[in-house]
């Protein structure tokens, strides 16, 4: 942390009084906010698993070995260095479907909020900015949208066309904008009603001037707000669909379909379950306490 | 309110129509229902058959409306793969999943409600940090993987608990926390916010300044403007809930709904799977139907606008 530079102010009193800037003031604040920090630094943990994942893993995630099936993890008594987190019951390293595992996660969350945040951020603008009847049909389609079960419909529509990456990212990416909708439309109503957006367009900005250059900017904090809630919502979405066995496929490491595979086994051999399950709790909870450490940091009154 | 009901209720038909819509093109265009019925290996002729046993070479529209209609008297056609009447099956199978979505709803109520008031109450201090944590933390778990913990736990090694099945009260406590606790966060949130905006407000300070008791102003003025908001959320929660229940019971193995859409999902058995979507799309139109007309019940300002 380097230490923060003030701005002199000229109070015009002969006094010397020392303001903070704005941006010094929010990093002043995300210095101080826990959740913030702690938040940051666990999706940062994962982030680094999922980069360095062939440095991580010391063995093929998808490398069979029957003679060393369901070796504990290296804590239990008969574990060994060998594979830290123990072999599942294919004899695969734990260790290293857990590592590659990340980077699904990871590519799932950030490319489903990716189409989410398109599809939402359009229809919110749109809503927000024009109000009246586009109003009324972008409030008409998320209504529709939050009275389709999304869980459900998923698992079918993944299930009738099969699972793979893409089915699965596209899929839910189309369910999960709703957020987005809601969030922006609210926000872009705000936005719109103020002085300098009205003195823009008196001053003959086009629509889409006025959108993307004068609102836009300052919808970007809600947007990664609601981004990274998103992707937490998308990560946990795919692991539950892959643990039905309607989303990712076998033999990924994907930590879904890690917790399903050691489901059935779990009785006698709980750290099948309980690993990748942590996995996912410990990303997801990153992701949310950054997401709503970014929102404390960035409000205007910057609540606590 | 007569005409403030008749609204909404006409934008909850609307909806309803669209809803049925997209779920009927959604599992129809997704993939050929005749191949998959006709079973693997099948010759073309035999898919053919199928095809024009069931209708799927008309267009689809008209496919729709056939349905729909039908849907509208109750009729969700057989099952092709079980060869019952899909109604039948949907009404053995909806107790379960009621009981189990009313308790979750119970369940989070109980634990979000008080723990909110408290939370609200004494902002900043450790009860404030206790309700933030499992709200954090709630959000963040997979309720699936939550089951399992339970199970592991509560079933296998204190041996509280049966894991699976759905015959006693006592098969409904572990799914009923795992899925209760999932809709907890959001109702916590609300409730803490909302007491602490109406603690805020002039006419509390007026309720303290009159000497009036501190449970009265907490729960007569209070709880009951900040309850408000609580009641949407809560049909929008179950509303989620029976949708989300589809994980929940194929853990559990409980015979509900979310069961048999995922064995009808896994079979292809398309006309089971359209009347679930449907049949939880119209609870939950419903269930925001009747928290929309009481929210406008219980706040006049919400009628007239």
């Amino acid at each position: 942390m380097t230490p923060i530079q003030q701005q002199q102010f000229d109070s015009g009193l002969g006094l010397d009084v020392v303001f903070p800037t704005p941006g010094q003031i929010m990093r002043q604040r995300m210095m101080t906010h826990k959740g913030f920090i702690i938040g940051g630094v666990m999706v940062l943990m994962v982030f680094m698993v999922a980069v360095f994942a062939p440095y991580i893993a010391r063995h093929d995630p998808y490398h069979q070995d029957l003679s060393n099936r369901m070796i504990p993890p290296v804590w239990s008594e008969t574990g060994t260095w060998d594979h830290p987190l123990g072999t599942d019951n294919m004899g695969r390293d734990y260790l290293s479907r857990l590592a590659y595992g990340s980077r699904i996660s990871l590519l799932i969350g950030f490319s489903c909020m990716a189409i989410a945040a398109v599809i939402g951020i359009s229809l919110g603008l749109v809503a927000g900015y024009f109000g009246g009847i586009a109003d009324m049909i972008v409030s008409f389609i998320i209504t529709v949208r939050l009275a389709l079960p999304a869980v459900l419909v998923a698992i079918a529509v993944v299930a009738i066309i099969g699972g793979s990456k893409h089915v699965v990212i596209i899929v839910l990416g189309c369910l999960i904008w709703d957020r987005f909708a809601v969030i922006l439309r609210a926000t872009t109503q705000q936005i719109r009603a103020m002085d300098y957006v009205q003195a823009a367009r008196a001053a003959g900005c086009s629509v889409i001037w006025l959108m993307v250059r004068e609102i836009m900017p300052n919808l970007f904090n809600s947007i990664v707000i609601v981004a990274t809630l998103e992707i937490g919502r998308a990560i946990l979405l795919e692991a539950a669909l892959s643990f039905l066995g309607m989303g990712i496929q076998p033999p990924t490491p994907s930590w879904g379909l890690m917790i399903s595979e050691g489901k059935d086994l779990m009785l006698f051999d709980p750290y099948l379950v309980t690993i990748p399950g942590v996995a996912l709790f410990f990303l997801v909870l990153g992701m949310n306490l950054f997401g709503d450490g970014l929102r404390d940091v960035t409000s205007p009154e910057g609540r606590s | 309110m007569l005409i403030y009901t008749l609204k909404r209720l006409g934008l909850a038909l609307i909806v309803m129509v669209t809803v049925s819509l997209i779920s009927f093109m959604l599992l129809r265009v997704s993939g050929d229902p005749a191949i998959s019925l006709a079973g693997e290996g099948a010759s073309n002729e035999e898919i053919e058959f199928v095809r024009e046993q069931y209708g799927f070479d008309r267009p689809l529209i008209i496919q729709y409306f056939e349905w729909a209609g039908r849907a509208i008297h109750g009729d969700f056609g057989n099952s092709p793969y079980l060869n019952q009447p899909v109604a039948q099956m949907l009404r053995e199978r909806m107790g379960v999943t009621m009981t189990l979505g009313i308790c979750a709803l119970s369940f989070a109520m109980i634990l979000s409600i008080p723990l909110g008031m408290l939370a609200a109450v004494r902002p900043n201090t450790w009860i404030d940090r206790i309700a933030l944590s499992i709200s954090v933390m709630g959000q963040a778990m997979p309720s699936f993987w939550f089951g399992l913990i339970l199970i592991i736990f509560f079933g296998v090694y204190l041996r509280w608990l049966p894991i699976s099945g759905s015959d006693t009260w006592r098969h409904f406590i572990m799914p009923t926390i795992a899925l209760g606790y999932y809709a907890t966060p959001a109702i916590m949130r609300l409730v803490r916010s909302g007491m602490m905006e109406v603690l805020a407000s002039d006419h509390i300070r007026t309720a303290r300044a009159k000497g009036l008791r501190w449970p009265k102003i907490l729960f007569k003025h209070t709880l009951r403007n900040a309850i408000i908001p609580v009641v949407a959320v809560a049909a929008v929660q179950l509303g989620f809930m029976l949708g989300g229940s589809i994980v929940i019971e194929s853990i559990f193995a409980l015979n509900g709904l979310g069961n048999l859409a995922w064995v009808s999902i896994s079979r292809s058995d398309l006309p089971v799977v359209q009347a679930i979507v449907l049949l939880l799309s119209t609870i939950y139109i419903f269930l925001t139907f009747m928290a929309d007309l009481c929210n406008a019940f219980l706040d006049p300002r919400i009628r007239s606008s």
